[in-house]
């Protein structure tokens, strides 16, 4: 099996899943004869030809809505949109149109599109190029959001998310695109929606996290081994819905939940996990639920990026207080 | 306008207009300004590659290197009470309007002494006392707001203006469609300046539209518009001056559409030849006949009026210049962290 970065893996998802299904069609700004930004549709033009790889102008809204009207239609419409930050514009076919399409035609259509986008910092990027606000869509209900944390869970995720039949925003941790490589399965690699990935068990500490965060957890669960601290590592990947039947079961184990992620901290889906864990496994917590988050700011530049991500130290810390409780 | 007026013609194909540019009637004093304040630019951005490449600088440059033309010419007719918007390009947007050299370098430095004090970088260039009301990363994204900028003005009894700055690729964006209709019917004092360089990001116009002529929306829009050769300062100049008085003398909104062409590629210093489609070596190298500056240069010298020497010593002058707030910026501080969050929101004082 050939080793994959993030970045390869996406173009073999797309590559297998267009010679599988003729209906998918991929759009957006340079992704054709230029092969993206990150280089994710790179080579698929020249495979599929042009109707099939469709350069758009510079048009987010007008995208993403053609894309709806795709789908409603029969089409699976994977869309790439450059930056998170510039899926704002698009803002109003996301909230207004794809997730509500089932709910408003009682499900006589469905809106099977795919839009991805790389997000999250630490890449050294201007303003709105690091952005990490899925909060924004996870509240929004009929979209589901899915991040995958390493090449294989992208390529299983991503294939999922075509396949399926309601709108997905498919989040791609920009700062891990190339950092790490691995075997990725060949052809049909399904990894299905709405269940988190247990990546270590323990029993003294839940670590909830996904995307790029999920590295830096790992570090900091494996420093704290070395203290004797077993820690539970749940990497969440399908943020909406996600799978709070594990979260339960692996608290109601350990009595302690540690969440990290980078996006800022106030109504971050930190803070509806922690919700959770509160009204449903209030009994077995030993400790408060405790978070690791960006702050409420928008995401500094690349000078000062340093103290906005939460890094290995902070994590060690915060789960030592949590353990110590 | 009718459909022949859809396309450039001539103004898109680059191997017309590499005569030198005619000064005829120019006031002399007034052209070595213009002249210096191109080259200053050019040098600034070239500086900005060179250190991009050797890895000083961290965050991604868009330069806009051949297109100074356009920045200069419309500037001559702005003041520092008008509101001026841009985008990722817009170092020849602030500078033309006599911006600091030293605050555009501590911004793509992080510095604090930046002019957005060092939050933004090489998009977020902010300049308020010249009337640079703020660069964004986000294309098309302050076309709204010059418009609302320009309104206020017109409400507050001025003839201040609103200016932005955007490219054929920002075109595409549903809000300046909005914005043009807006402008038109409220008759806001707003100059829309299209540099229209024939590339957004890797894509050639003729991919993404069906006429290369911009101007053809200010047409539907009942907008005023102008189209130029955007390499030559001297028309730039004249026709951004007329739609400028259109605007202040209370008659709404302006279009110049100025046809120019970027030497670097979409972002940092590399030339994009191997990527993308139609921008070939050959068409740079005719690009470059066409350059703002070299051609006004001719015309000086033509007209007797600039000399090699003249043009040494002021290279000579700005590079001395440049090479000091370069240095300057290097010594200034980074912004301490806890700055980072004082700036999200407005102090109240309660009580
Ligand atoms: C809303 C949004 N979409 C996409 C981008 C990525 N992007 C940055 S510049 C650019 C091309 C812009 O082309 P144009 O408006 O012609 O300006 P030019 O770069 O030619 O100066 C693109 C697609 C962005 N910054 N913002
Ligand atoms: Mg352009």
């Amino acid at each position: 099996m050939n080793k994959s970065n993030l970045v390869q893996a996406v173009n073999e998802a797309l590559h297998f899943e267009l010679e599988k299904n003729p209906d998918m069609i991929l759009l957006g700004e340079d992704i054709g004869r230029d092969g993206g930004v990150f280089r994710a549709t790179d080579g698929l033009i020249d495979i599929f030809g042009e109707n099939r790889v469709v350069d758009t102008p510079l048009s987010e809204s007008g995208i993403v809505g053609v894309a709806i009207g795709m789908a409603a239609y029969g089409l699976i419409p994977v869309v790439e949109i450059q930056f998170m930050g510039f899926l704002y514009g698009a803002m109003e076919q996301l909230l207004s149109h794809a997730a509500r399409l089932r709910n408003r035609t009682r499900g006589r259509y469905t809106c099977p599109i795919v839009v991805r986008a790389p997000y999250g910092g630490g890449i050294h990027a201007p303003e709105l190029h690091s952005e990490s606000t899925e909060a924004l869509f996870v509240h929004t209900p009929g979209l589901k959001v899915v991040v995958p944390s390493t090449p294989a869970e992208a390529k299983g995720l991503l294939l999922s998310s075509i396949r399926d039949p309601d709108p997905v925003l498919f989040l791609e941790p920009a700062k891990i695109y190339r950092a790490i490589k691995e075997e990725v399965p060949e052809g049909e690699y399904l990894i299905p929606l709405g269940q988190a990935r247990i990546l270590t068990e323990g029993k003294d500490v839940t670590l909830i996290t996904w995307g790029a965060m999920l590295h830096p957890v790992l570090k900091a669960a494996d420093r704290l081994a070395a203290e004797g601290v077993e820690a539970e590592i749940i990497d969440l990947r399908t943020l909406s819905p996600f799978d709070s039947e594990t979260l339960l079961q692996s608290v109601s184990k350990t009595g302690r939940a540690v969440i990290i992620h980078e996006a800022p901290r106030s109504c971050g889906l930190g803070a509806e996990i922690s919700a959770l864990l509160c009204e449903e496994a209030l009994y077995s917590l030993e400790a408060p639920v405790l978070r690791v988050t960006g702050f409420d700011i928008p995401f500094p530049l690349p000078k000062t990026e340093k103290y906005y991500l939460p890094d290995v130290d902070q994590i060690v810390e915060t789960i030592e207080a949590a353990v110590g409780y | 306008m009718g459909v022949d007026n859809f396309d450039l013609g001539a103004l898109a194909d680059p191997t017309k207009s590499h005569d030198s540019i005619k000064i005829d009637g120019e006031d002399p004093v007034f052209l070595k300004s213009q002249f210096r304040q191109m080259l200053t630019i050019r040098l600034v951005e070239e500086h900005l590659a060179a250190m991009r490449k050797e890895g000083v600088i961290g965050g991604p440059v868009h330069l806009g290197a051949g297109q100074e033309a356009v920045a200069v010419g419309v500037s001559t007719s702005l003041r520092n009470t008008d509101r001026i918007f841009g985008a990722h390009r817009s170092h020849s947007h602030v500078l033309a309007m006599g911006g600091s050299i030293h605050g555009l370098f501590a911004e793509v430095l992080g510095r604090e002494t930046g002019l957005s004090r060092g939050m933004g970088g090489s998009m977020h260039l902010w300049d308020q006392p010249r009337g640079f009301y703020g660069s964004v990363p986000i294309v098309a994204g302050t076309v709204a707001l010059a418009t609302g900028a320009g309104l206020a003005a017109k409400m507050s009894g001025t003839d201040d203006i609103g200016v932005v700055y955007f490219g054929d690729g920002a075109i595409e964006e549903g809000v300046v469609h909005e914005s043009l209709n807006l402008a038109r019917m409220l008759q806001v004092p707003v100059l829309f300046v299209i540099e229209n360089n024939l590339f957004s990001s890797h894509m050639h116009i003729s991919l993404r539209q069906p006429h290369d002529a911009t101007s053809r929306f200010a047409a539907a829009h009942d907008i005023r518009f102008d189209t130029v050769d955007g390499n030559n300062v001297v028309a730039v100049k004249n026709a951004a001056q007329r739609l400028i008085n259109h605007s202040r003398s209370g008659e709404g909104p302006g279009f110049l559409e100025a046809v120019t062409y970027r030497l670097y590629g979409h972002v940092d210093w590399r030339e994009d030849i191997d990527v993308g489609v139609r921008r070939s070596t050959e068409d740079l190298a005719n690009w470059r006949k066409r350059d703002p500056i070299k051609r006004l240069f001719q015309g000086m010298e033509e007209a007797g009026i600039f000399s090699l020497d003249e043009q040494n010593l002021c290279e000579a002058e700005i590079r001395k210049d440049i090479d000091e707030a370069w240095a300057q910026a290097l010594r200034d501080p980074y912004p301490s962290p806890d700055t980072l969050l004082d700036r999200v929101y407005t102090k109240q004082v309660m009580g």
